[in-house]
């Protein structure tokens, strides 16, 4: 039933602006990938056209082996989840679950039955005369799922389906869907900018930025080593701290990085032939720091208590800002100034292009 | 406390009360002054006293109030679906952000603001024997031209060509308005859900603008039971009442005879028949709807 996607070369104009700029991506059959990027990044007219409801200016997409960009939506054997859910008002849960299945006369049985069966592992089996405006917002979103369950589609496509929901209903939804693409084993495709959904969902995530793919890799991989500067700072929270560098040198472990003002951080990152230190900057992530008797010096202004750990939100002396960690019962304060440790074999440099580098990963 | 809030209570209803004057003044007053009139026996000169139903009795025998009963009930029946049915069209034709839909759409609305002495003037100049319009494209094709403001059939069905001419630019707007607000997702879904462009129309479109389309009937039910000035200026009701209306039956009968009692009493039977044919309309597609 699910089928891997082929993008290849793909591209998106409106009028004059691109929106999308020669995108190729693969995915493969059963896997549960994330268009992860900020508003506007084209991850939900990548989606589109996907589905069908975007034209293609340029480039392929192919199906499970057949080239797909140019069928009708319907032919082309997706389902998609709206944002909105899109659940035809006028229609009962069973008519709307019915009404893609009649439409390529699927005998009344049949539709009857996968209409239950999609019903039952959805829970929703007790609301099938109801029109939506009688549902709950995280009812309607499982009715949304079931049209699309039922039409046992090649791939699924979910456009930011969540973000309608409560904060406690996305948790559990989330968590459901998860278990859904584990029992379907169906490929889907699920456009968020959230990056808590990106990291607990997908198999890989592919992080899109100004019309392009910035990386594509498994969850960890994307928040471990970051392909980019904006990739090390979209995700991740709270983010990454970036400090300028004024100077990078071969030290003894690996690259030795000179931040104005602040101190020097010996990290473990191999330093590249040629590196140009022009706008070099390092990230830092608050969990690889601790307080401790030596080390940056950082004048802590918020507090955020989270109560297994702490945040502390501070300046350095060259005015670049740093986010920080420490103990649930820590006893800094606003104004304090402290002392913070990096980890030096998890800091990440980043060239004046925005390409990253990172230590290489313990074996 | 108290004081201040009586104190605002009242200006509150003064706010009120410029619409409460003109509302009972200009309708309440007249609904029952009408009431009372259809009980009087009353000329233009005034009033002769009470003779309770005696005028609904005289009305009620009256052939030729029956006769207008039918040629509006006649009226009613074929102009309300054809401006419910053409509006739906055009507004499914103009339901497009481009310049020419919406020159199209100030077009076709543009009648609407008309009076109807310029409309009927107009539709004479189309339909009048001899000069007109259509009398002018039966010569040259070398038919036999048809009178068609005074042959019996044709004058009710001109005033109705006139009437829809006038009328179509409410329905075609309240429709448009409300096509306008079908969300686009919906259609979406249903690309996604193969459906073709009937389905789309028949599963989508209409039960998403079925209150607009009933209320747009009910308006229109409304609207052309009133059927006069048309009336009155293309055909003057004939040949022989063939084309005479219930209205204009009431004027004839309360400002050409003389007899306001028996037009009231006439009146308040229209009022009636438009009334039960309004919810009627209301009950049947709400029933339709479940």
């Amino acid at each position: 039933m699910s089928a891997e996607i082929d993008i290849r070369n793909l591209t998106k104009r409106y009028g004059g602006l691109t929106v999308l700029d020669d995108i190729s991506l693969s995915i493969a059959a059963g896997e549960f990938v994330v268009f992860l990027g900020p508003s506007g990044c084209g991850k939900s007219t990548l989606l589109r056209m996907i589905a069908g409801l975007e034209d293609v200016d340029a480039g392929e997409i192919h199906l499970g082996g057949d080239r797909i960009d140019g069928l009708a939506p319907g032919k082309r054997g997706v389902a998609m989840v709206f944002q909105s859910y899109a659940l035809y008002p006028h229609m009962s849960v069973r008519q709307n679950m019915a009404f893609g299945l009649e439409n390529v006369g699927i005998s009344k049985d049949e539709i009857e039955r996968r209409c239950m069966d999609a019903a039952k592992v959805l829970e929703i089996d007790h609301l099938l005369d109801r029109k939506p405006q009688m549902l709950s917002g995280g009812q309607r979103q499982r009715v949304a799922i079931g049209r699309a369950i039922v039409k046992e589609p090649k791939a699924f496509l979910f456009d930011e389906p969540l973000s309608n929901l409560d904060a406690a209903l996305r948790g559990r939804t989330r968590l459901e869907l998860a278990q859904l693409h584990q029992r379907l084993g169906a490929t889907m495709v699920f456009v968020t900018h959230d990056q808590i959904e990106a990291m607990t969902l997908a198999d890989r995530i592919v992080i899109m930025h100004d019309k392009k793919i910035e990386q594509i890799g498994a969850p960890m991989e994307v928040y471990q080593r970051p392909a980019t500067r904006f990739v090390a700072e979209f995700v991740g929270s709270p983010a990454m701290s970036i400090l300028p560098a004024a100077s990078v040198s071969a030290g003894t472990k690996g690259a030795s990085i000179e931040v104005d003002g602040v101190g020097t951080i010996d990290s473990a990152i191999p330093l590249p032939e040629g590196f140009n230190a022009d706008g070099a900057s390092v990230g830092i992530r608050a969990e690889d720091t601790r307080p401790s008797d030596t080390g940056l010096p950082l004048t802590v202004q918020v507090v955020e208590r989270l109560g297994d750990r702490t945040l502390l939100y501070g300046r350095l002396p060259n005015g670049s800002d740093l986010v920080a960690q420490d103990l649930g019962r820590t006893t800094v304060q606003a104004g304090d100034e402290v002392r913070i440790a990096v980890d030096p074999s998890a800091v990440h440099l980043f060239d004046g292009t925005g390409r990253a580098f990172h230590a290489p990963e313990e074996a | 406390m108290a004081a201040l809030h009586r104190q605002k209570r009242l200006s509150n209803a003064l706010f009120a009360l410029p619409y409460l004057v003109v509302f009972a003044a200009l309708l309440a007053f007249p609904l029952g002054w009408g009431v009372y009139l259809s009980m009087q026996k009353a000329d233009l000169f005034g009033l002769y006293g009470f003779i309770g139903t005696n005028n609904y009795v005289r009305v009620l025998n009256d052939p030729l109030f029956w006769q207008a009963v039918r040629v509006t009930l006649l009226f009613v029946a074929t102009t309300v679906p054809v401006l419910v049915g053409l509006g739906l069209f055009l507004a499914l034709a103009l339901n497009r952000r481009t310049r020419g839909s919406a020159i199209l759409r100030g077009a076709f609305f543009s009648s609407t603001v008309l009076s109807v002495t310029i409309v009927t003037l107009i539709w004479r100049f189309v339909f009048i024997p001899g000069d007109g319009l259509l009398s002018i494209g039966f010569e040259a094709m070398g038919w036999e031209p048809i009178g068609f403001l005074s042959t019996r059939g044709w004058s009710l069905f001109s005033v109705g060509i006139a009437t829809v001419w006038w009328c179509l630019g409410l329905p075609m707007i309240l429709i448009l308005a409300a096509l306008q607000q079908i969300p686009a997702d919906l259609y979406e879904a249903a690309a996604l859900d193969n459906a073709s462009r009937w389905r789309m129309f028949s599963r989508i479109t209409i039960p998403q603008i079925s209150g607009t389309l009933i209320l747009v009937a009910v308006i229109q039910i409304v609207m052309q039971f009133q059927l006069f000035g048309q009336a009155q200026l293309m055909t003057n009701g004939g040949p022989n009442g063939s084309s005479r209306p219930l209205v204009l039956y009431i004027y004839r009968t309360a400002f050409e005879n003389w007899d306001v009692g028996r037009g009231a009493a006439a009146s308040e039977l229209l009022f009636l028949i438009i009334l039960a044919a309004a919810m009627l309309q209301f009950w049947v597609t709400r029933r339709a709807n479940r």
